[in-house]
């Protein structure tokens, strides 16, 4: 399995022609307490950098974009009751969507872990 | 997020940041938004006390032969029977009656002292000195830093520090001395909750902070739980909830119009303002609860059936209640309490219902209320 990331704070981790999608660490403790997420029903069709998700903090609603293109294969329900999740888990129990890719070769352009830990402390 | 280089510094500013604040620009200045985390915030300061900077806000003091019949004309509160030490919230108003700021008056020994929202302070300074007359000057108090601290335990943490605050009663104010430095406070705030607000010379505020964050009940608080208790408390934004198009009787602040000036008229708008108090207006800003968890947030638009009733000006999630609330302006048809209508967000219909505000309980300490 490999995890890539995006410059949108989205993390991906492709096994095969599969992946799951969530939001970084970083994103979280940017956003503050998160009190709502939507995830895209299964079947939704998504375009790279399309709008995907949305999480919602205490002050504001953000988009969460597909980093690569594909179709939903699941959600995570268990955000709809405990949106907390993706601020005390956000790598891993909050993440978002699983999606069957359309074209792994769009993965070509995403960061690796370092790659991203040197984008965030450029921040 | 905005560029720093844009922000203006408070006095405070290096203070928030060595307390881990993350710094936003708001009112031009680079402010806390928050320190630990929103909700933690909010809920520490209706169990304790929270310390909030406040010194965007501009802090003016009237003076002059006849200042209180003149400014009359500008708001429609009884300023002439404010006694020395008593205060009033009340409105800033366009020639035509809309709302230009929302703004607190207190009579002290040296004036009217007038506190007046930091995003509007510059123009509302102009538009008071265009329209008051030359006899009455307008002493705009740049070097002092407001801070308000909220929450059932403020006054107890701060009488330690500052003898005798205790006994102010909700609206009132007075001068107290800090060691050598003085301190105008008033038993006021933007919480619901009880506590003060401190005006202070802005070379001491740095000292005086530190000195009320000692006190075990006391933590910091920044803006984005500002803005969620002041929601829960049903208190307008103003520039969200009230803006120049909005008069007081649709912005929900009717108890701001006092009866001599109902009676009296004779402040912009009068005929207006007082013709809405007597038939109604044709939209009102009222209490919206939303069902399930998805919050709904400034400009989404409100629906009954097919037909715009209204519009959200303020939402959020709601720490205290443990739900999403918003406040909106909503038809007359379709704004009494109770009546079931729709938001719209990001093309679905979230489910409202015109409420009551506040929707957490005022707990202001009140001269002659039982407790």
């Amino acid at each position: 399995m490999t995890r890539y990331f995006t410059d949108e704070h989205e993390w991906i981790d492709v096994e095969g022609n599969t992946a799951t999608v969530g939001i970084t660490d970083y994103a979280q403790g940017q956003l503050g307490d998160i009190v709502f997420a939507e995830v895209p029903a299964v079947g939704t069709t998504l375009s790279k950098g399309g709008d995907a998700a949305v999480v919602e903090s205490v002050k504001a609603a953000s988009d969460v974009y597909a980093p690569v293109s594909g179709t939903v294969t699941e959600g995570n329900d268990a955000l709809a009751d405990d949106p907390a999740l993706v601020n005390s888990d956000p790598e891993g129990a909050g993440w978002f969507f699983k999606l069957e890719l359309s074209d792994p070769s769009e993965l070509d352009g995403l960061m690796d872990a370092a790659a991203y830990k040197a984008f965030v402390d450029s921040l | 997020m905005s560029d720093d280089t844009d922000m203006l510094e408070l006095p405070l500013g290096a203070w928030h940041r060595a307390k881990g604040a993350r710094m936003v620009s708001f009112a031009g200045y680079a402010m806390p938004i928050q320190y630990e985390g929103i909700m933690a915030e909010h809920l520490w300061t209706r169990e304790n006390a929270g310390l909030f900077d406040v010194s965007h806000m501009g802090q003016l003091i009237l003076s002059g032969e006849g200042t209180a019949a003149a400014l009359e004309k500008l708001v429609p509160g009884d300023i002439s029977a404010l006694k020395e030490g008593r205060m009033r919230y009340s409105l800033l108003l366009g020639e035509d009656g809309g709302v230009l700021d929302d703004l607190m008056v207190t009579a002290t020994p040296t004036g009217l002292y007038v506190v007046v929202n930091g995003a509007v302070k510059h123009q509302d300074i102009a538009y008071l000195r265009a329209n008051l007359p030359a006899a009455v000057d307008i002493n705009h108090l740049q070097d002092r830093a407001l801070l308000a601290l909220q929450g059932p335990k403020a006054v107890e943490a701060l009488a330690r520090i500052v003898p005798g605050v205790d006994r102010l009663f909700f609206m009132e104010a007075d001068l107290f001395l800090w060691g050598e430095v003085p301190l105008w406070i008033s038993r006021s705030g933007y919480t619901g909750e009880d506590g003060v607000e401190i005006s202070v010379p802005a070379d001491q505020v740095e000292a005086l902070a530190d000195a009320i964050c000692q006190q075990a009940e006391v933590k910091p608080i920044g803006l984005g739980a500002r803005d969620s208790l002041r929601l829960e408390a049903g208190l307008p934004l103003y520039g969200h909830d009230m803006d120049p198009t909005t008069d007081p009787v649709e912005g929900n602040a009717s108890f701001a119009i006092s009866k001599r000036r109902r009676e009296e008229g004779g402040f912009n708008g009068a005929e207006r303002i007082l013709k809405a108090l007597t038939n109604g207006s044709a939209r009102k800003l009222v209490g919206l609860s939303v069902e399930g968890k998805m919050p709904v947030r400034e400009g989404a638009p409100i629906f009954a059936g097919d037909a715009q009733v209204g519009v959200v000006t303020s939402g959020g999630f709601a720490p205290s209640v443990g739900a999403p609330i918003a406040m909106g302006y909503v038809a007359a048809s379709h704004n009494s309490i109770g009546t079931p209508v729709e938001a719209e967000v990001r093309g679905k219909r979230v489910p409202l219902a015109v409420a009551a505000m506040p929707f957490i309980p005022h707990r202001y300490h009140r001269r002659g209320a039982s407790k």
